[in-house]
């Protein structure tokens, strides 16, 4: 449940922003992606606050993961996917050839729908993001790997086997572990797809346990098919449809009074 | 939601027995038998094969097999171990050689060519070049090296061992690594890890049992290869020069001529050299296929 107090008396788009007072970490201008020829993100502008959660919603296919993977760019790996447009991170346009791609993924992190473990352990699995960037003695690098367990819910589970398998761990812990993978390399934005599709309810709990927490550290953007979801771990939500940002605003306002009759109609269940 | 679950007329009458037609058990039966014979024949002969070779090779093994050379005509007794030796020198060189190479190549067309035209002609090439005769690569390597160094050797053996290996490693390393899900080097990139580091420290990293396997099954493969040496490093029925030039003696070579000769002894001798082929042979493909399984279990 939202937390912050929210004026929520117009909310649609940037109007938002005006209202909460919040500074925007990413604002997103005019934004278009393709797919090769198709269109798939329609002139979208949309702001993202500081230290919130912003959860993006809507039907499958609405386009919803291909705005967060234009964030950090991985949509790059596909030579037959581009965007165009302005992403805005504090105030550096991340759509521009000379933003190094590899830095930009260092300040904003991702985390997949589907658990991906690397195949070494446990430790190095979170070392090998933070060696990317830096060079540190053993001991320093041995307490950023128990800062991000710790940080990610999982030093009490895994501080016996760091060297075993990372693939050795349970969904759930797999997930925390590409978590905690992500902070340890110290962040601002965090991206999650979908991070409990494949995740039993108690494990699911625990990731939006978790959430809540990083949200005083980090500046995070969730795609989420559960509604409910949503509801309980955002600040803000967009509804998206058709490759457009349909509503955008506080997360209690789109739950509980949508502008728009789309919003009302898929929250209430009656389509997507 | 308001909606039933389920029709209720549907489970109320359900559907009556007896719908599938006979014919179809039949079908079904008959295909299972055929398939089942012909997989046993197919292991009879197998079968056969590997019996007549402990039967008729064991009979020749014994301790001077492994430290005599191979006798000349018409001497008594002798062994392989020339044989023994060349054979595991020329197949190191192929391996040590085609390794590196079918391991580079095969990550090219895996990672970076993907469907680009280049790695689509070059897979083309590849499976060409799987399936050549044999003695046409000897016969390539003998105008490549023989010819202009003067003289048969051990490296023109290898590299024409190394030119068959290739292939085999190019395409088991890009299936391997094809094997590995792209999400983990999207989550890779996501670290800010660039391409060549997500090849080497995540995609080698999955699919390394099965490319040390397709490794395993190239020396396997070579290590019997008998045409390519027939124009490379020939055979020798003596200890070879250490520098590798001239013949160099091995097994392959050593049992088609063995075989055909009128001297018992040698007969004798070649069916051990079978044997300790085949044998070596199995031992590579049980330990590719325990690192396979290794794998699977982890």
């Amino acid at each position: 449940m939202s937390t912050i107090a929210l004026n929520t008396s117009s909310a649609i788009g940037n109007a938002a922003a005006a209202d909460t007072g919040v500074p925007v970490r990413i604002a997103v201008k005019n934004l278009n992606f393709y797919y090769g020829d198709f269109r798939g993100l329609k002139d979208i502008s949309i702001d993202f606050y500081d230290r919130q959660v912003t959860a993006l919603i809507g039907p499958s296919g609405c386009g919803k993961s291909t705005l967060l993977r234009t964030f950090n760019r991985i949509y790059s790996l596909y030579p037959e996917q581009r965007a165009d447009g302005e992403i805005l991170l504090d105030g550096q346009n991340v759509l521009s050839p000379s933003v190094d791609v590899n830095e930009l993924r260092a300040r904003v992190g991702m985390v997949f729908q589907k658990p991906t473990p690397f195949p070494m352990s446990i430790y190095d699995n979170i070392a090998f993001g933070i060696k990317l960037y830096e060079r540190l003695p053993k001991s320093e690098l041995d307490g950023r790997v128990e800062e991000a367990l710790r940080k990610a819910a999982l030093w009490d589970e895994a501080k016996d086997k760091l060297r075993q398998s990372g693939m050795s761990l349970s969904g759930g812990q797999q997930q925390r572990l590409c978590i905690a993978r992500t902070i340890a390399q110290k962040p601002e934005v965090i991206l999650l797809d979908e991070p409990t599709s494949a995740l039993d309810p108690i494990s699911t709990g625990k990731i939006e346990e978790l959430i809540e927490q990083l949200r005083s550290e980090f500046t995070i953007v969730i795609v989420t098919h559960n509604m409910q979801q949503a509801a309980r771990i955002s600040q803000f939500t967009a509804f998206m449809y058709l490759g457009e940002v349909v509503e955008f605003g506080p997360t209690t306002k789109m739950f509980m009074n949508p502008s728009k009759k789309q919003t009302q109609d898929y929250i209430t269940g009656r389509f997507g | 939601m308001d909606t039933a679950l389920y029709n209720e007329a549907a489970v109320a009458a359900p559907a009556p027995w007896g719908r599938v037609r006979r014919s179809r058990y039949l079908a079904d039966r008959v295909l299972k038998i055929v398939c089942t014979l012909f997989t046993v024949l197919g292991a009879f002969v197998l079968g056969w094969i590997l019996l007549m070779l402990i039967v008729e090779g064991v009979g020749g093994l014994s301790p001077a097999v492994f430290t005599e050379t191979t006798p000349g005509p018409g001497t008594e007794g002798g062994g392989i171990a020339n044989a023994i030796v060349g054979s595991l020198i020329l197949t190191v060189i192929g391996i040590v050689i085609a390794t590196p190479i079918g391991v580079l190549a095969g990550t090219y067309l895996a990672e970076y060519g993907k469907t680009s035209k280049l790695a689509m002609v070059i897979r083309f090439v590849n499976d060409i070049l799987l399936a050549a005769p044999s003695i046409l690569i000897g016969l390539f390597v003998y105008m490549l090296m023989v010819q202009p160094m003067g003289g048969y050797s051990g490296w023109a053996g290898g590299v024409a061992l190394a030119i068959i290996a290739v292939p085999v490693i190019v395409r088991s390393t890009e299936d391997m690594l094809r094997l590995v899900p792209g999400s983990l080097r999207e989550a890779g990139a996501a670290l800010g890890a660039p391409m060549s580091t997500v090849i080497v420290k995540i995609s080698w990293k999955a699919a390394r049992a099965g490319m040390v396997t397709g490794v395993i099954l190239a020396t396997a493969r070579i290590a019997g290869e008998t045409a390519p040496l027939l124009f490379t490093a020939l055979n020798n029925t003596f200890w070879f020069s250490p520098t590798l030039m001239g013949g160099v003696s091995n097994l392959p070579v050593t049992i088609y001529q063995f075989a055909l000769a009128p001297y018992p002894n040698w007969r004798e001798l070649a069916w051990a050299g079978a044997l300790i082929i085949t044998l070596s042979i199995l031992a590579l493909s049980i330990v590719a296929r325990l690192l396979l399984r290794k794998d699977k279990v982890r």
